[in-house]
């Protein structure tokens, strides 16, 4: 019984780094229609502020991981902004070169993280909670699984607050359904874009440095590397649509965690759980195109 | 003539090889309706667009004498332009309130006058928008238009696609609505034009093809026939 909990739950904590990332990819096509391939570089400079953070800084354990943690989502909302406003804005509906300056900044920055910090995994300082397990259902469960859950069911919280109680949030949502007449009742939607960059990038930095936690170290390619699957989870939750998005992080980690531990068991296919992944999003662009929550196009 | 609210000069608009608007130039007086009439594809709603600045366009249009040819839609609106699209285009996943509230410009929003015009508004507060009726789905794009004391309303074709019986509480309600404000309706309903508007500007593949009261179009049967389609 333990090893379905402990392969559920730290699916649902693969998940939640999925979510983490996969919430602002989702904002930003769904409001701006803007695939923001840079998007991983957001996670990534999380992780390596959280790290440089953690490891320059005194005082206890829990204190330098709350400066890292606040650090990195100061520098990720930053960072979002910057690239919003520099390289985004000036190329709005211009999708062939939003696409090409986003994958030419994603390799950039993180070839400049290689070269700044070197190419190769460097260990990263959590506290020592973290490292331990907590047993639920006769599972010794990862305490760094259960963070990255509670903190991604936060941000949930906090984006659905948001969208759901605040002018900012029903500008957005508005912006999501017809841009243009967002603009027709005086409001200036380019705000709306680059606060829902922002917020994006303090989704995904907070999601590197927790992933720094959740893999014990940290790695220039992580960026790139979940965000494939992030952007699977926005195509299979429906774009635009956060509850989606976490619905299917949530499907696509624990069918991954399965997957790649019973084929890996059974047939010594450890890697299944890309493939499983892959599948489900074949199977969902085939019967429901618009994604789990997504409306389909009239 | 009163001097113009809005002052339309060599307006062009482009759609690819498409030459849309060919130099469109009129001027709407301040207070009363002006009524942009023309078959389908002559141009009105461009213009309206054009007006706003929601698709790119070359020539000079003033607001209350500012030059606002080049500023942004929002900046436009927020001089004083509510906006009644084609078709309502409200926002389908948003409340009937959201929706409201979404236009308030204002610091004190009129929504004593906008429950006063659309009582069905306060009692569908918290309902979905895209769950209302076509009718319904109109007075929520007029409120938004009217929630803030606007110097202009652009107000596009708000008949368009209603039953027969919707279009005249439509038309009530715009009487009502225009009161002494300074309104540009888009019409392709000519008795509904000449019910609400005094002067008309009529466009035909783009050109201007008459400017002038309602009165004289409607004096002018071959007119109305030729750019109309229809007998005044």
């Amino acid at each position: 019984m333990s090893t379905p909990v402990l392969l559920f739950v730290t699916g649902l904590g693969l998940g939640a780094l999925y979510f983490l990332l996969a919430a602002g990819l989702s904002l930003t096509y769904g409001l701006m229609r803007v695939l923001n391939f840079a998007h991983g570089v957001f996670l990534t400079i999380g992780a390596y502020t959280a790290w440089m953070i953690a490891t320059h800084v005194g005082g206890s354990e829990w204190v330098r991981f709350g400066l890292a943690l606040g650090g990195s989502l100061l520098v990720g909302a930053v960072a979002a902004a910057a690239v919003e406003l520099s390289l985004i804005r000036p190329l709005y509906r211009r999708h062939v070169e939003q696409i090409l300056i986003t994958v030419g900044l994603a390799l950039a920055l993180t070839a400049l993280t290689q070269g700044a910090f070197g190419a190769d995994p460097r260990p990263y300082p959590s506290p020592g909670w973290m490292d331990r397990v907590t047993v639920l259902a006769g599972a010794d469960i990862p305490n760094s699984r259960l963070a990255a859950i509670a903190a991604a069911a936060l941000v949930l919280a906090a984006l659905a607050g948001f969208l759901r109680f605040t002018r900012w949030g029903t500008i957005v949502r508005a912006g999501v359904e017809n841009r243009e007449m967002v603009s027709a009742l005086g409001i200036d939607v380019q705000r709306a874009f680059t606060l829902v960059f922002a917020l994006g990038g303090v989704a995904a930095a907070l999601g590197g440095a927790l992933a720094a936690s959740y893999f014990g170290n940290i790695d220039p390619q992580r960026g790139g590397d979940v965000l494939i699957f992030a952007f699977i989870v926005v195509v299979i939750g429906g774009l635009g649509s956060i509850t989606g998005s976490a619905v299917a992080a949530a499907v696509v980690g624990v069918m991954q965690q399965f997957a790649n531990y019973y084929f890996g068991v059974w047939w010594g296919f450890s890697a299944a759980g890309d493939l499983a992944v892959v599948a489900l999003l074949a199977i969902v662009l085939l019967v429901r195109p618009q994604g789990l929550a997504g409306t389909a196009p009239a | 003539m009163s001097t113009p609210l809005l002052d339309v000069a060599g307006l062009h608009v482009h759609f690819g090889q498409s030459h849309v608007l060919q130099g469109v130039s009129f001027e709407v007086p301040a207070g009363g309706v002006t009524a942009l009439l023309g078959r389908n594809g002559a141009g009105k709603t461009t213009t309206l667009r054009a007006i706003l600045g929601l698709v790119p366009r070359r020539g000079r249009v003033t607001l209350g004498g500012a030059d606002i040819s080049a500023e942004a839609t929002h900046r436009i609106v927020r001089r004083g332009v509510g906006y009644v699209p084609e078709d309502r285009e409200v926002f389908a996943e948003l409340t009937v309130a959201e929706n409201l509230r979404l236009a308030e410009r204002d610091p004190r929003p009129r929504y004593e006058l906008v429950h006063r015009l659309f009582p069905m508004l306060r009692e569908r507060a918290g309902q979905r928008a895209g769950t209302l009726s076509g009718g319904q789905q109109q007075m929520v794009a007029l409120a938004r238009a009217l929630i803030n004391d606007n110097r202009i309303l652009l107000v596009d074709e708000p008949t368009k696609g209603l039953a027969p019986k919707v279009v005249g509480e439509v038309v009530d309600l715009l009487q009502q609505a225009a009161g002494g404000a300074t309104m540009l309706l888009v019409e392709q309903n000519l008795a509904v034009a000449r019910r609400l508007a005094r002067t008309a500007v009529v466009l035909d593949q783009g050109r201007i093809a008459f400017a002038g009261t309602i009165e004289a179009l409607i004096e002018e049967p071959t007119l109305a026939r030729r750019y109309l389609g229809v007998h005044a």
